[in-house]
C-alpha cells in the first residue's frame, strides 16, 4: 500500500514539473507582447459609464484632442476615426482610446503611445447606429475625452 | 487566408508615418449566418508597429474595430531603409506578420 502511494506520489511530482516547464514557454511570448495586459474588464463592459468606470471614472472633456470623425456615415461598418492630441495644450499623453458609445460594447480600440510616437492613430471602427464616439486619452494618471456624433444611414453590425 | 499585412512607410519631415491594411474577418460573434446560426466571434486581440525592432505602437481591440483592419501611427525619427513590422495576434491565437522598408 505505502509502496504505491509513493509511486503516485513520485508520479505527480514529475507530472508537475512537466507542467511547470510548459507553462514557463508559454508564458515567454506572453512577455514579449505585453507589458500591460488587455483590459479585459473594459472591453467587456456594455455601456459607456461601466466602460469609463473600468478605466478609472469618466473622464474629463478637453480640447486638447482633435478628434475626427464623419458628421455622417453612409456605411457603419466602415467608420473612419483619427484621434490626435494638440501637445501644447495636453502634454504626456501615453494611452488613446476609441470608444463608440452605442455598440453592445462600446471599447473599440486601445493604444500604447510609447516615448518618441506621435500621440495620433488612424483606423476605421463599426457604428452600430448613430451616437456619440469617444476619443479618450490618459496622460499622467488622467483622463479626458472628446466626443463626436456620427449618424449611420446603415448600421455598422450587419445580422 | 488570414496573416497578409500591407503596409507604408514613409519619412514626413522629422517623423515617419505607417499605415497598415491586415486582412482578417473581425467577426464580432454578434452576427449570424444565412440558417440563423451565431457566427463565433473572430478578432485582432492585439497589434503591434516596431521600428528596427523596437515598438512604436502596442494595441488591443476589440471586435468593433472594421474588418481588413486599417491602422496609422506616426513616430519621430526613421530613415530611409529602416525595417518596419507590424504583427498581430487574434481571439484564436492566430498571428500575422508584415514587414516593409520605410521610403
Amino acid at each position: 500500500m505505502s509502496y504505491s502511494l509513493e509511486q503516485s506520489g513520485i508520479a505527480r511530482r514529475s507530472f508537475l514539473r512537466v507542467g511547470a516547464v510548459l507553462a514557463a514557454t508559454a508564458l515567454i511570448p506572453a512577455k514579449l507582447w505585453a507589458a500591460i495586459a488587455r483590459p479585459e474588464g473594459a472591453f467587456k463592459a456594455t455601456a459607456l459609464d461601466a466602460t469609463f468606470a473600468e478605466l478609472g471614472g469618466t473622464p474629463e472633456p478637453h480640447d486638447g484632442i482633435i478628434f475626427t470623425t464623419p458628421d455622417i456615415a453612409e456605411n457603419g461598418a466602415v467608420v473612419p476615426v483619427e484621434v490626435s492630441i494638440d501637445e501644447s495644450k495636453l502634454p504626456g499623453v501615453t494611452k488613446l482610446y476609441v470608444m463608440v458609445e452605442k455598440n453592445p460594447n462600446p471599447m473599440t480600440a486601445m493604444f500604447m503611445i510609447p516615448a518618441g510616437t506621435k500621440p495620433f492613430v488612424e483606423t476605421r471602427v463599426k457604428v452600430a447606429q448613430t451616437c456619440n464616439l469617444y476619443a479618450v486619452a490618459e496622460a499622467n494618471g488622467k483622463l479626458y475625452m472628446a466626443s463626436k456624433e456620427t449618424k449611420v444611414t446603415l448600421g455598422g453590425c450587419g445580422g | 487566408m488570414a496573416g497578409r499585412i500591407r503596409i507604408r512607410a514613409q519619412v514626413k519631415g522629422d517623423s515617419t508615418e505607417v499605415k497598415a491594411l491586415m486582412r482578417h474577418p473581425m467577426e464580432t460573434g454578434q452576427r449570424k449566418d444565412a440558417a440563423g446560426n451565431p457566427i463565433p466571434a473572430h478578432f485582432i486581440e492585439e497589434v503591434m508597429v516596431t521600428h528596427n525592432g523596437n515598438t512604436v505602437m502596442h494595441g488591443y481591440w476589440g471586435a468593433a474595430v472594421s474588418a481588413n483592419p486599417f491602422l496609422g501611427v506616426r513616430f519621430e525619427g526613421g530613415a530611409a531603409g529602416d525595417e518596419i513590422v507590424v504583427t498581430w495576434r487574434d481571439n484564436k491565437g492566430e498571428t500575422g506578420e508584415g514587414k516593409t522598408k520605410i521610403k
